[in-house]
């Protein structure tokens, strides 16, 4: 009884949660009139998809560093198709989440073998591969990029418009702030149940010993082979989105550094919440951009508070919530 | 042909100096460093502004590198990662501490130097040329100091106390302590001494490609390749994985010159492959 009660008010907040975003949000936007506010918030949510993929490799004891290439990849897997071949942006979408998770497939089988520091590095270096693929790709067009992807067109099913076009809307920034925050939910909602799920319990036993894990049945090559490909997937969708709010793509629209911080969102959040990355990714991001008016001393202070916050909350922020729920 | 292997022992020598001191940090204190390129970048900047900017002779430049990153090493280890390992949860929050002091190195030298490329004069001018081999005397130089060192170094740990206690120490963190070996102080010591590795082949190279604010991450990028290769953690791996790197780089601009600038690529496959097989590496121990 006491569970389903918490799951109803778990669902509920949820709910309001996603109805905040949906409608308080911009309306104060437009009460305000600070309508950069939606580029920020968009990129807030996309950059806390990317991050919850990071976030399952943690959740299977894998440090990754290397989201950045699959970001990098679900950009240009989604600009080439729409670019060259005319394909619809929603229909890339997925494609490019696929694309990166069959990719992820072929690099994780070798690679997900390797635990600790070594995958940590190894998913490094792959970022860093991925842009030097990007340069040197004949279909990636080099250094110069693709530029100028058109926006995403609309989808009408038996002459209901479901999606209108972008290019047709008075304010493109709402339609991708809407698209953005409902990904995000779509992506949190699967997180969460995923880690609620027996694959998630599972995945956790590996997370805290493979070898015992395996003498028990449990099949762990399958097991993070599939994790790591989620994760991919999610970095795929999250970039090709990105890719279609600039219009463009470069080698260098994400880098090695970039990958640390998908990792440092995980991170700062706490790694044991569903809702770790997104908190995390909010408070580097608008940390970051509060921080812009300090001019040459952004990134001093942006990292001597990341070295403060380490030093008094190393097991994350949402690690202060703790002691409270053990009390209960 | 011969002038491939003499850029590639070239190469290899700044490399496996670049990495044995990121190995030796890793050993000692399960700490993935990620500012090592920073290190090396603001050792190199401490040449410059000694050798380049005060005149000062190279010597003395090259020592203060050294000294600077062992102090600014020994403070990290001791305010910063030793808070950190006590208090948490999970050994990669060390990680994130690393990338945190890697950004607030950068912002650092961003701010005292610029983002311009620097470079002082050569040490040592001429050519040094036979018959397959050309090689300028200031690249010979740099290279012999950096073996000269690195042999140093492996006498360094395997004869001197201080060197025995950290070979314990890397072997096995509770034992060495229980057979009386200061822990925290030779912690503090290794770390310190990877810095002085990374300032002063920084302070070695400033001679010769000169640095700027912008190029630490690449370079920890080379240090982890190297270190995957020969494995984490051990002084011999990192030696050789160095060797191989720098190896493989000239062999690669050399031979794969007409399909672009694909050689590391090249080198990722190849370490793809090499890791499905040997996953700790030529010579790491098979830990975590």
């Amino acid at each position: 009884m006491r569970t389903s009660q918490a799951t109803t008010v778990r669902i509920i907040a949820s709910a309001l949660f996603l109805l905040a975003l949906l409608v308080a949000v911009p309306l104060l936007i437009e009460a305000t009139g600070r309508t950069d506010l939606y580029y920020t918030l968009t990129s807030v949510a996309l950059l806390s998809i990317i991050s919850a993929g990071v976030w399952i490799t943690f959740y299977i004891g894998r440090i990754n560093i290397g989201q950045g290439a699959y970001a990098l990849m679900g950009g240009y897997v989604s600009a080439i198709l729409v670019t060259s071949y005319g394909m619809s942006f929603w229909l890339t979408l997925p494609l490019a989440g696929l694309f990166c998770a069959a990719a992820s497939v072929l690099i994780g089988l070798p690679i997900l073998r390797l635990r600790g520091v070594y995958f940590a590095m190894v998913t490094l270096v792959l970022t860093e591969v991925a842009r030097l693929l990007a340069l040197a790709l004949p279909v990636t067009n080099g250094a110069s990029g693709i530029v100028s992807i058109p926006l995403p067109s609309g989808i009408s099913f038996f002459g209901v418009t479901l999606v209108p076009d972008f290019a047709t809307l008075a304010n493109p920034r709402l339609a991708f702030y809407i698209v953005a925050v409902l990904l995000m939910a779509l992506c949190f909602l699967s997180l969460y149940r995923l880690a609620h799920s027996r694959t998630g319990q599972l995945c956790q036993s590996l997370q805290q010993n493979e070898e015992l894990a395996s003498s028990i049945g449990v099949n762990i090559a399958y097991l993070r082979v599939i994790a790591y490909a989620l994760s991919s997937f999610f970095g795929g969708v999250g970039g090709a989105m990105f890719a279609a709010i600039a219009q463009s793509i470069y080698p260098s629209s994400f880098t090695v550094a970039d990958s640390v911080n998908f990792m440092l969102n995980c991170f700062l959040g706490g790694l044991g919440y569903v809702l770790g990355p997104m908190l995390g990714t909010f408070v580097l991001y608008f940390g970051w951009d509060l921080l812009f008016q300090t001019g040459e001393f952004q990134l001093l202070i942006f990292s001597t508070v990341l070295i403060v916050l380490m030093l008094a909350l190393p097991n994350g922020l949402l690690s202060l919530a703790i002691p409270r729920k053990r009390s209960v | 042909m011969e002038q491939v292997i003499a850029n590639g022992l070239y190469l290899g020598a700044q490399y496996a100096l670049i990495a044995l001191g990121l190995t030796l940090i890793f050993a000692l204190m399960n700490v993935l460093n990620f500012a090592h390129g920073q290190m090396y970048v603001l050792g190199g900047f401490v040449t410059y502004t000694i050798y380049g900017q005060l005149k000062l002779p190279f010597v003395v430049a090259l020592i203060c590198s050294g000294v600077t990153l062992a102090v600014i090493g020994a403070l990290m280890e001791r305010f910063l990662f030793r808070t950190v390992v006590r208090r948490s949860k999970r050994e990669e929050s060390t990680m994130l501490l690393a990338a945190a002091t890697a950004f607030f190195l950068d912002a650092v030298m961003l701010l005292l130097f610029g983002e311009k490329q620097r470079g002082v004069p050569k040490i040592v001018s001429g050519v040094f040329a036979s018959e397959g081999v050309i090689l300028p005397y200031d690249r010979i130089m740099v290279g012999v100091i950096a073996i000269l060192m690195i042999a140093t170094f492996m006498l360094f740990m395997q004869y001197s106390k201080p060197g025995r206690a950290m070979r314990a120490l890397a072997q096995d963190r509770i034992a060495a302590q229980l057979m009386g070996v200061k822990v925290e102080r030779y912690s503090m010591i290794g770390f310190a001494l990877g810095a002085m590795l990374a300032g002063i082949v920084g302070g070695l190279l400033v001679s010769i490609t000169g640095v700027n604010s912008g190029i630490g991450g690449p370079i920890s990028i080379k240090a982890f390749l190297m270190v995957m290769i020969g494995g984490a953690g051990v002084v011999g791996g990192a030696i050789a994985g160095g060797f191989i790197l720098g190896m493989m780089e000239s062999v690669g601009l050399a031979t794969l010159r007409e399909y672009g600038d694909v050689t590391y690529l090249v080198i990722f496959a190849l370490l793809m492959i090499f890791l499905s097989i040997r996953p700790n590496g030529l010579m790491g121990k098979p830990w975590g």
